[in-house]
């Protein structure tokens, strides 16, 4: 299976505090990769690391063979690498449809474009719309942003990172803050984008990450400490010492 | 039709006033409709900045000094055409705006802020030490502005139409740019810089390129407000008057473009109706602008839109 991403050796310390220690992970074409791993394990530092948030100490980060280990996020974006945030992250003041028609702008590129009407851009457009309805949303196109709900929002930051058709995708707790009665909706959704971008996935929900991996990581002080199939992760000695018991 | 009205009923007022009958008075009404005009002209570019896309510039009196020092500058070579007047004015401006905005947008907040400031304040003084155009004391304007040979910047009725058509053209360019992919992007990055960057949309090219334009109309107001004057002086870049312009939009509704005229409209008639009774007019009007930045949700602008 073809490679979209490539991390190797990725190092990163806080001060004191080593968050990222010499992790490697690849995502193939089409699979969902997840990552989990107790609380303040570097999960979302990872993420941060990968779409350009934070940079690395040490270590290489390969969009499909492109070296972007440097890059600005904006262009890692444009590259092809799309993220949703731990903490949800919309444009409030749009309405859904400007939010997702945005994404595709700036993915190809015409967000700095001076002129013609943004929102006459019919392209981007229906592009949002497909993703809207892929996200099972189409009908909440015209409300703003901000007055949805939780979920809600959860679901427009899923459209607006597949509006964008990316290569690689990246998801950090995409679940965390959904109510028990829009888990279940949001894991179906997130089934429906399988086989589409590559995934890697980061959740606490072992429900849907054994119900969306087709390979799991785990991570623990910030270090690979198991990574293969999800039947072999689970039963690894190592991975159930870190979570201590906890429910796995 | 909608968010048409308030900036249609505003020309319409502003077209309205050169035909009242107002005797002696009428020189004196223009002028002052002529002032708030070239005010609101530069307080709409600050908006596009400070309201749409969150960029708390205190320095866009400096692209408003550079307009006048424009004038200044050819009047003493002996060149009043407005195209060249222009060009120079539009060429100080955006190199002040592509350099300084290069430096200030790499910070945030408080610094973003103050630096703005201190690049304003680099060019008050840099205005003030040029002997040829009078150093503080200012340059007394030789001849005003003309347009191919056309006294369009000449007393009354022709300065007032002159002010009205550059504010008119800025308030479209301004609106017309915010409605572009690049002024959505401008906002996005105000709502959520992360969100917008994860996108892929340049922080920095985007900010930049508004910064330039709006340097680039306040450039226009300060080439008015030279020939309004007959006078340049590095007063016209002084702090005070970035405050002034804040102000304006702020109490206007900031990101509404057409809130900022109106900002502008109650400002300067403020500052001349309680400049009649009081030399310690400011000591008033801070507080009315307290009051009002308080009580004004979306300022004028926004009570404006809730009306009814
Ligand atoms: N900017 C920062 N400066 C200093 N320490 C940080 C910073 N960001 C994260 N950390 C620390 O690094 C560690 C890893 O944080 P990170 O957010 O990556 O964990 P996580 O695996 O995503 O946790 P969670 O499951 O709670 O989301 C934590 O101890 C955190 O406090
Ligand atoms: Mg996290």
């Amino acid at each position: 299976m073809a490679e979209v991403l490539h991390v190797e050796g990725l190092s990163k310390t806080f001060g004191a505090l080593w968050v990222t220690r010499e992790v490697s992970l690849t995502l193939a074409a089409g699979e969902v990769h997840a990552v989990i791993g107790p609380n303040g394990a570097g999960k979302t530092t990872l993420i941060h690391q990968i779409s350009g948030v934070v940079l690395p100490d040490r270590g290489r980060i390969s969009l499909r063979g492109r070296d972007i280990t440097r890059a600005r996020p904006e262009a890692r974006a444009r590259a092809g690498l799309a993220r949703s945030f731990q903490i949800t992250s919309v444009l409030p003041e749009f309405s859904v449809l400007e939010n997702v028609a945005l994404s595709v702008q700036a993915r190809e590129g015409r967000a700095m474009r001076p002129w013609g009407r943004a929102a006459a851009d019919r392209e981007a457009n229906a592009r949002g719309m497909a993703a809207l309805e892929r996200m099972a949303m189409a009908d909440r196109a015209r409300r703003l942003a901000g007055t949805l709900s939780h979920g809600e929002k959860r679901q427009l930051e899923l459209a607006m990172a597949i509006a964008a058709d990316p290569v690689a995708l990246l998801l950090d707790e995409p679940l965390a803050g959904a109510g028990p009665e829009e888990v279940p909706r949001l894991i179906e959704l997130l089934r429906g984008m399988k086989g589409g971008a590559a995934i890697l996935l980061v959740e606490h929900d072992m429900e849907a990450v054994f119900a969306l991996a087709d390979r799991i990581t785990v991570l623990a002080e910030g270090r690979v400490i198991a990574s293969g199939q999800p039947d072999a992760v689970r039963a690894d000695e190592a991975v159930r010492a870190a979570y201590l018991g906890e429910d796995f | 039709m909608k968010g048409w009205r308030l900036p249609l009923a505003m020309l319409l007022v502003f077209a309205a006033v050169p035909l009242l009958p107002l005797g002696r008075d009428s020189g004196y009404v223009m002028l002052l409709g002529a002032r708030i005009m070239v005010f609101a002209t530069a307080a709409v570019s600050l908006d596009l900045i400070l309201g749409a896309g969150g960029l708390v510039s205190f320095g866009h009196a400096a692209p408003l000094l550079l307009g006048a020092y424009a004038v200044a500058a050819l009047d003493k070579a002996g060149v009043d055409g407005a195209l060249p007047v222009l060009a120079l004015a539009l060429a100080l401006a955006g190199i002040y705006a592509l350099l300084t905005g290069a430096v200030a947008l790499r910070t945030r907040g408080v610094n973003f802020i103050m630096i703005t400031l201190a690049f304003a304040q680099m060019v008050y003084f840099a205005t003030g030490s040029i002997p040829d155009y009078g150093g503080t004391d200012g340059y007394p304007l030789g001849e005003r502005t003309r347009l191919f040979g056309l006294k369009v910047l000449h007393d009354g009725l022709p300065f007032y139409l002159s002010a009205l058509v550059v504010l008119v053209a800025s308030y479209l360019v301004c609106r017309a740019l915010l409605a572009t992919p690049f002024g959505r992007s401008l906002v996005a990055l105000r709502q959520n810089e992360q969100r917008a960057r994860a996108m892929g949309i340049d922080p920095l090219r985007v900010r930049l390129g508004a910064m330039v334009v709006a340097s680039l109309i306040a450039s226009l107001a300060g080439v008015l407000l030279a020939n309004e004057s007959d006078f340049i002086s590095p007063a016209y870049g002084a702090w005070q008057r970035s405050a002034e312009l804040m102000v304006m939009v702020l109490l206007g509704g900031a990101g509404s473009l057409s809130g900022a005229v109106l900002g502008a409209g109650v400002v300067v008639l403020l500052e001349e109706g309680l400049g009649r009774f009081t030399q310690h007019w400011p000591l008033i009007f801070g507080p009315v602008l307290v009051l009002a930045a308080l009580g004004l949700r979306g300022g004028l602008a926004g009570m404006w839109a809730r009306r009814g």
